[in-house]
This record gives structure tokens, C-alpha cells and sequence, in this order.
């Protein structure tokens, strides 16, 4: 199997580090020539959803990508890639948009709301949590399925073989969900 | 501040990774800054090369200022404090900056100690010359880690000079025997326990972007490749003939910083870059203080 990770900005190199210790294929997508290669999984990483939303628009690449996962191509947001893949999001911007989910970035507010915490996901069990001036979202319909809730707020969800979290795995120990996500 | 703050304020660094962080004046630079791609803002009351031509003391920006700032974005915004000025810090704090920068561009209010940046929860970034200055940093507190280089002068040089010197510094650490650490540590006045993070991973245990003299696509591009993990953009950008168009092309650059066609592209037709002021021109060499 082969990872294609969205390397334009953010915690791209710490999701291939997860990837790694799995010993899984991976390689980065930085340009449209780069969606030519074969890859069975697609991560999009935590990062600001607002440069990855512009340059995946400047290098022609929202279209492509859009058009991947609506056929079926499994993917994983974290944090800014949660809110590529919301069809609404408040206050922003959509921009993949193929995810039945409303996002509220910043929803913890500055970096001094940033935190750490342990909850429970469903189908793993408790895992850590690090939020960093993260998102969470407001509501989910049709096919999405809440899969975690912190005090109240909706922190991962599931969509057939999409699959977002607000917080960041990448920046844990803990390799559940990644796994979680290969075995989609 | 605890572990798990400190944890959490070099994990914001890392979300900031591949990316562009731009000097900005006023909400509509700020607005400019963020539809370019930047990932970050820096709210300054004026750019380096305007301190420089203005002289004087320079201090912490007015918070009204960085609060029109933080208004006027969703990205995170940061703001300078002098070098050892504590209570600018606190300020920072107090109106919930995102990064602190204890800066060289601004004039230091002392000159023997640096910001005990522990006692804060919301992360510092300092500048550094070489490995010693950025261990010192981090030991003190500091989360993320850029160059000096030469604020305000559109001259890359010093910048490439301060990330080649880290790099091969940190590749000299890299090379040592264990038992020879302790020395090592002391030679360079820093912590053991930092320089043995070093020795082992061949990197510093914090984000580190390249700052100083950045003005062209180009400029970003050769600071990637030197290994810079994302820049600062201060003067370069609204010093320049069309802001907009050279911001945007900057971010381009830092992520496909090894396409040379692209960079070429993105080189191209972008109207006049800040006039710039050579190392050997200036008078006040900023990257002097505070090391």
C-alpha cells in the first residue's frame, strides 16, 4: 500500500514519521504532476486550511483531489485537513468540500486555548488528543458519523473512507489511528 | 509553564512548518498577508528597514495595533517584544498573542539577560547566529528558532551565513563521541542534556525558520535548500513595488522550493524588490544583540 501525504505546508513530515515506524509507503504531493503517481490512501496533514487552500487552487490541484475522493479514494484530515474536507465551514471558506460536516475553525480560540487531553474514540478506545488552536464541529449529517466527542464537541468523525480529526495524531505516540485509518 | 504547555507551544512551530510568515503594519497588509498563503502574521508598528531609517529606540508595538491585527485575520499573529523586556511579554500575553518574538530588531532593554521565557504559557521565538545562541534560547525557554540574519536590509547574506553556521555546527555534534558532549557543551556554554538531543537527531529539538534579509522568491527558496524549515518575511514583501504578487509567490516558492522551472515562473515579472542596503553599507548590525 502507498500513502500519498499533501506536503504544501504543515505537519506533513510527521504524519510520513508515523508512517514510517508502520512501515508503510509514502511519498509527498507537493504539485499536480505529483497525483500522477499511483497511491491507494491520501493524508491530508494539520497545518493553516487557508494557504492549503489557495495553493491547492493556485497548482490546480483542488479539482483532481475533489474528484478522487468522490470516487472513492480513502483519506485523513487532521486539524486544517478536517476543514479542507468540510462541506460547510463557518466563518471560512469550503474548499474540498466532500464531507458531510460543519467545521468551526479556531473554535478553541489563540494558542493559549491550545491543549492536551485523553478520550475515548470509538473502535480503539481512549487515546491522547493534542488540539493546537484547533477546530471542532458544530454538526455532521447524512452519512457522517461522529467517532469522537470532548466535552460535548464532535473531535473526529467518519464518512464512509473519509475519516478527519481536530486534533492531531501526528504529534502522539500513539499509532492507533493511523492504523485505524490504513484499515478503512 | 508546564511540560505539556511547552509540548504543545513547539507543536504550534510545527503546524507552522513549509510555510511563509509576513511582517505586517496594518489590518490590510495583514489581509494582503493571509490571501497570499502566509501562515502567520507578524504585527509590527514599522518594518526592519523603517526602524532602521527612522533610528532611535524601538520598543513593543502599540496593542490596539496587533489587536486590529488579530481581528482582521484567522491565522495566528504574532508580535514583538525587546530582547529582555519582560513586561512587553507580559503584555503580549495578557492580549493573547500567539508567538512572541524577543526580537533584535527592536532595541534591547538589557543586555546581559534574555526573557526567562519558562515562566510564560504562550511560546517564544528568538533568533540565532549559530548552535550556541539557539540552545541558549531554548534552554531559556524558546519553542521555535530562526536566524538573525540582517533585519531590514533586503541582503540575504547574513541569514545563509547564520543557517550554514547552525547546520554544520550541528553536523560537528552529530560527528562526536559520546564522552566528548560534556566538553562539547561547555565550549559552546550550553545545556548537555540539549546538545545531546542534538548529537542524536542531528537537528535542534524546536521548529527552525530562516528570518533576515529574505526579498525574492529565490532568497526563500536558497534558505530551504540551506534547510530552513519555513522564513520570515519582513521588509521584502511590503517593500516592494506590487506586495500582493511577490507575497504570494514567495509562499510558492517555500513549498516547491526545489523546482527551479517553478521558481523561474514565479520569478518573473514581479516588479521591483525592495532596494536592499549591503552588509558592508549599514551602521547598526541588529544581528549583534542578544546572544
Amino acid at each position: 500500500m502507498t500513502v500519498a501525504i499533501l506536503a504544501l505546508q504543515g505537519s506533513f513530515a510527521e504524519h510520513a514519521a508515523m508512517l514510517d515506524k508502520l512501515c508503510v509507503e509514502h511519498f509527498e504531493i507537493r504539485q499536480k504532476k505529483d497525483l500522477d503517481r499511483h497511491f491507494d490512501r491520501l493524508i491530508l496533514p494539520g497545518g493553516e486550511s487557508t494557504v492549503m487552500g489557495k495553493l491547492l487552487l493556485d497548482s490546480g490541484m483542488m479539482e483532481p483531489i475533489r474528484q478522487k475522493i468522490l470516487d472513492g479514494m480513502p483519506v485523513f484530515g487532521t486539524c486544517a485537513g478536517l476543514i479542507l474536507l468540510a462541506e460547510q465551514v463557518e466563518d471560512g471558506e469550503c474548499h474540498l468540500g466532500t464531507m458531510q460536516i460543519r467545521a468551526k475553525r479556531n473554535a478553541y480560540g489563540r494558542q493559549l486555548g491550545s491543549f492536551y487531553t485523553e478520550e475515548e474514540f470509538q473502535g480503539i478506545g481512549t487515546v491522547p488528543m493534542t488540539f493546537i488552536r484547533a477546530p471542532y464541529i458544530d454538526e455532521v449529517w447524512g452519512d457522517a458519523k461522529v467517532l469522537a466527542e470532548v466535552d460535548g464537541k464532535i473531535v473526529a468523525a467518519r464518512q464512509g473512507k473519509q475519516l478527519v480529526t481536530a486534533f492531531h495524531p501526528e504529534l502522539t505516540d500513539s499509532l492507533q489511528i493511523h492504523q485505524y485509518f490504513l484499515d478503512m | 509553564m508546564g511540560n505539556e504547555r511547552y509540548e504543545l507551544n513547539k507543536n504550534l512551530a510545527q503546524m507552522l512548518k513549509g510555510g511563509v510568515i509576513m511582517d505586517v503594519t496594518t489590518p490590510e497588509q495583514a489581509k494582503i498577508a493571509e490571501a497570499a498563503g502566509a501562515c502567520a502574521v507578524m504585527a509590527l508598528e514599522r518594518i526592519p528597514a523603517d526602524i532602521r531609517a527612522a533610528g532611535g529606540v524601538s520598543r513593543m508595538s502599540d496593542p490596539k495595533m496587533i489587536k486590529g491585527i488579530q481581528e482582521a485575520v484567522s491565522i495566528p499573529v504574532m508580535a514583538k517584544c525587546r530582547i529582555g523586556h519582560f513586561v512587553e511579554a507580559q503584555i503580549l500575553e495578557a492580549i493573547e498573542i500567539d508567538y512572541i518574538d524577543e526580537s533584535e530588531v527592536l532595541s534591547p532593554a538589557d543586555d546581559v539577560y534574555h526573557i526567562d521565557k519558562k515562566q510564560f504559557k504562550v511560546p517564544f521565538v528568538c533568533g540565532a547566529r549559530d548552535l550556541g545562541e539557539a540552545l541558549r534560547r531554548i534552554s531559556e525557554g524558546a519553542s521555535m528558532i530562526r536566524t538573525k540574519g540582517e533585519p531590514g536590509t533586503g541582503d540575504v547574506v547574513q541569514a545563509v551565513r547564520h543557517m550554514r553556521a547552525m547546520n554544520s555546527e550541528i553536523r560537528r555534534v552529530q560527528s562526536l563521541r559520546e564522552d566528548e558532549l560534556n566538553e562539547a557543551a561547555k565550549k559552546l556554554q550550553v545545556p548537555v542534556d540539549l546538545l545531546a538531543y542534538v548529537h542524536e537527531h542531528g537537528k535542534l529539538p524546536v521548529v527552525n525558520f530562516a528570518a533576515g534579509g529574505v526579498a525574492t522568491p529565490a532568497d526563500a527558496a536558497l534558505m530551504m535548500q540551506l534547510g530552513a524549515e519555513g522564513v520570515f518575511v519582513g521588509s521584502g514583501i511590503f517593500k516592494s513595488g506590487d506586495p500582493a504578487k511577490r507575497a504570494a509567490a514567495i509562499v510558492q516558492a517555500v513549498t516547491n522550493y526545489q523546482d527551479a522551472k517553478l521558481i523561474a515562473e514565479l520569478s518573473t515579472d514581479l516588479g521591483e524588490a525592495m532596494v536592499g542596503i549591503n552588509e558592508q553599507e549599514i551602521e547598526l548590525l541588529m544581528a549583534e544583540r542578544g546572544k
